[in-house]
């Protein structure tokens, strides 16, 4: 087993609106990309697990080869700046991923 | 060949550039100097209240050496999304602080000032024809609460820039825009293709951020011919790669391949990214679709309440395992104080860092291993008096409560502040997100030619 650490150049969230929340993967390197993407390591199981939400809130997994890239975009539980809501720019959700291994 | 260079200085107005930045793009001799001023990102606050979240000093010190720069070399300044969140109020402010620049260095600027508020009376008569679509995952909203809402703006499409850059004006500041108009704008007035100049405004409104190393607040420049673009960040210490270009293009939004906006959307399914040598990306490919019918994003804000908070830290192992158990109770104690109050009239949230402050909901770690933890004890009410109250009630009861186990009872929390309570005033949430279909894409950004620093006729 390997930490995702080890593949990863970028692992980020941030708002996409003030609704969504979207993650960013950027890989080190086409390999690194290829292999995550052979181990199905980001998928909407994975997600809806590790975050404790539905199926139907995760809005898109998406693949950007040109960053060697995997995206995937959730709804946000509460609006940006919402009462209760915690996280206004959604930069500090992506903590979770962190922790994924290979 | 045809080419149209811009010179975007920072990710937003405000966020500051180096000068020797800046003088390197001037000498590149650009067509136009741009800026997004704007951002949904910090919040419903801003929009609702009319208030920037930049400072206005620093917005001062960047728009003054724009302005004097577009003077000196006779090309157009263009400000996106004035003032933050570009409601009238913002733009109101853009204007004053341009004022004093014209006052201090003595420049006459022929301004287009572009509004994009719309008024209450016109957005509620297009709810109740059911012509406001919720943009997902946006919600349906609630008659009551567009009532509430104080400051509706549109994203205003390129049409509206086109038209004020006809005047040849020194500067056009814009209301809410969508944030690559007015880098696009220059070059589709020219007849340059919308697709590739949408996208290099796209990546050009967060300035050196495509860059490696990235920065909002160093200059980039972005030069647009009829088959592609090429993007150069002006500090030697960066240098964009097909890597820094790519990964901008997925950043703060859902879909990398397809981006809506104001008429339309910027293909980039079929873009290329090729870099040219140690510094610079050409980008190839990129296309505007456009929508059978021209549509408007509308963005509102709506007052809930005003907001008390205070801040404290527990330490004591006792409490914090039976930290859930305390809310609880504290809560109780609070209802059966205020029995008289309405449900509604007031929230009350704890917030608990070291537990679950950051990511609620989301957080998968439920275990609390933390020696110490950080509390904030928020209440958002139909007054700030209420607001004051509940928080002060729900404060002392949660300081003396005698939780099973105590042997701390001189009292339960640590707080770092006298006064311990924060009056954080008025509370917005965002309301609308919905798309206005439109015949005319002009028609809702009236604009106005204004002299800046001329002597008035009735003077």
């Amino acid at each position: 087993m390997a930490s995702i650490r080890e593949y990863v150049d970028v692992i980020r969230s941030k708002n996409a609106g003030p609704y969504a929340i979207t993650f960013d993967l950027i890989f080190k390197d086409e390999a690194a990309y290829r292999k995550v993407k052979e181990a199905d390591l980001i998928n909407k199981k994975m997600i809806t697990k590790l975050y404790g939400i539905k199926a139907e809130d995760v809005i898109s997994v998406i693949d950007f080869k040109p960053a060697h890239a995997i995206k995937f975009t959730i709804r946000r539980p509460l609006s940006a700046g919402a009462v209760g809501e915690r996280d206004v720019y959604g930069a500090q959700q992506h903590a979770p991923l962190l922790t994924l291994e290979l | 060949m045809r080419e149209i260079k811009i010179l975007s200085p920072t990710a937003i107005l405000g966020y500051g550039f180096p000068e020797e930045s800046f003088a390197k793009g001037l000498a590149k001799k650009p067509d136009a100097i741009a800026v997004d001023a704007g951002s949904t990102d910090p919040g419903p606050y801003y929009l609702g209240a009319g208030i920037s979240f930049t400072d206005k000093e620093a917005v001062k010190r960047d728009l003054k050496i724009m302005i004097k720069a577009g003077k000196e070399h006779n090309i157009p300044v263009l400000v996106g999304t004035a003032g933050g969140s570009g409601a009238n109020s913002h733009l109101d402010w853009t204007v004053e602080i341009v004022r004093e620049i014209a006052a201090e260095t003595g420049l006459i600027l022929q301004t287009v000032v572009i509004q994009a508020e719309l008024a209450k009376a016109e957005v509620e008569e297009k709810f109740n024809q059911g012509k406001l679509k919720p943009l997902a995952p946006a919600e349906e909203l609630t008659k009551d609460q567009l009532s509430d809402t104080t400051n509706i703006v549109a994203q205003m499409g390129v049409e509206p820039i086109i038209k004020a850059l006809e005047e040849e004006p020194d500067l056009i500041l814009a209301g809410r825009a969508y944030d690559p108009v007015v880098f696009a704008a220059p070059a589709i007035k020219a007849g340059l293709p919308a697709g590739l100049a949408l996208h290099m405004g796209k990546i050009l409104e967060c300035a050196s951020i495509a860059a490696d190393p990235g920065s909002g607040s160093d200059c980039m420049f972005g030069t647009l011919r009829d088959d592609h673009f090429i993007l150069e960040p002006l500090n030697n210490k960066r240098r964009c790669t097909v890597t820094s270009v790519a990964a901008h293009t997925l950043y703060e939004k859902a879909d990398p391949y397809h981006l809506h906006g104001p008429g339309g959307v910027i293909n980039l399914t079929n873009s290329a990214f090729e870099e040219l040598d140690e510094r610079r990306v050409k980008v190839s490919g990129s296309k505007f679709v456009a929508d059978e019918i021209y549509t408007l994003k509308l963005e509102g804000a709506r007052r809930v309440g005003y907001r008390t908070i205070s801040i404290a830290g527990t330490r004591d192992a006792i409490m914090i395992d039976q930290i859930d158990e305390i809310i609880d109770e504290v809560r109780k104690m609070v209802n059966d104080n205020f029995t008289e109050l309405n449900d509604d009239s007031y929230q009350l949230l704890f917030r608990i860092y070291g537990k679950d402050g950051v990511m609620g909901a989301l957080e998968p770690v439920q275990e609390v291993t933390s020696h110490e933890l950080g509390i904030i004890i928020e209440v958002v009410a139909d007054t700030q008096q209420l607001a004051n109250t509940i928080c002060s009630f729900a404060r002392s009861s949660m300081l003396h409560y005698g939780y099973p186990g105590r042997v701390a009872t001189a009292g339960n929390l640590a707080f770092p502040y006298s006064p311990s309570d924060f009056k954080a005033g008025e509370v917005y949430e965002f309301s609308l997100h919905h798309l206005l279909e439109v015949d005319d894409p002009v028609a809702y950004f009236p604009m106005q030619i204004v002299n800046i620093g001329a002597k008035r006729s009735d003077d």
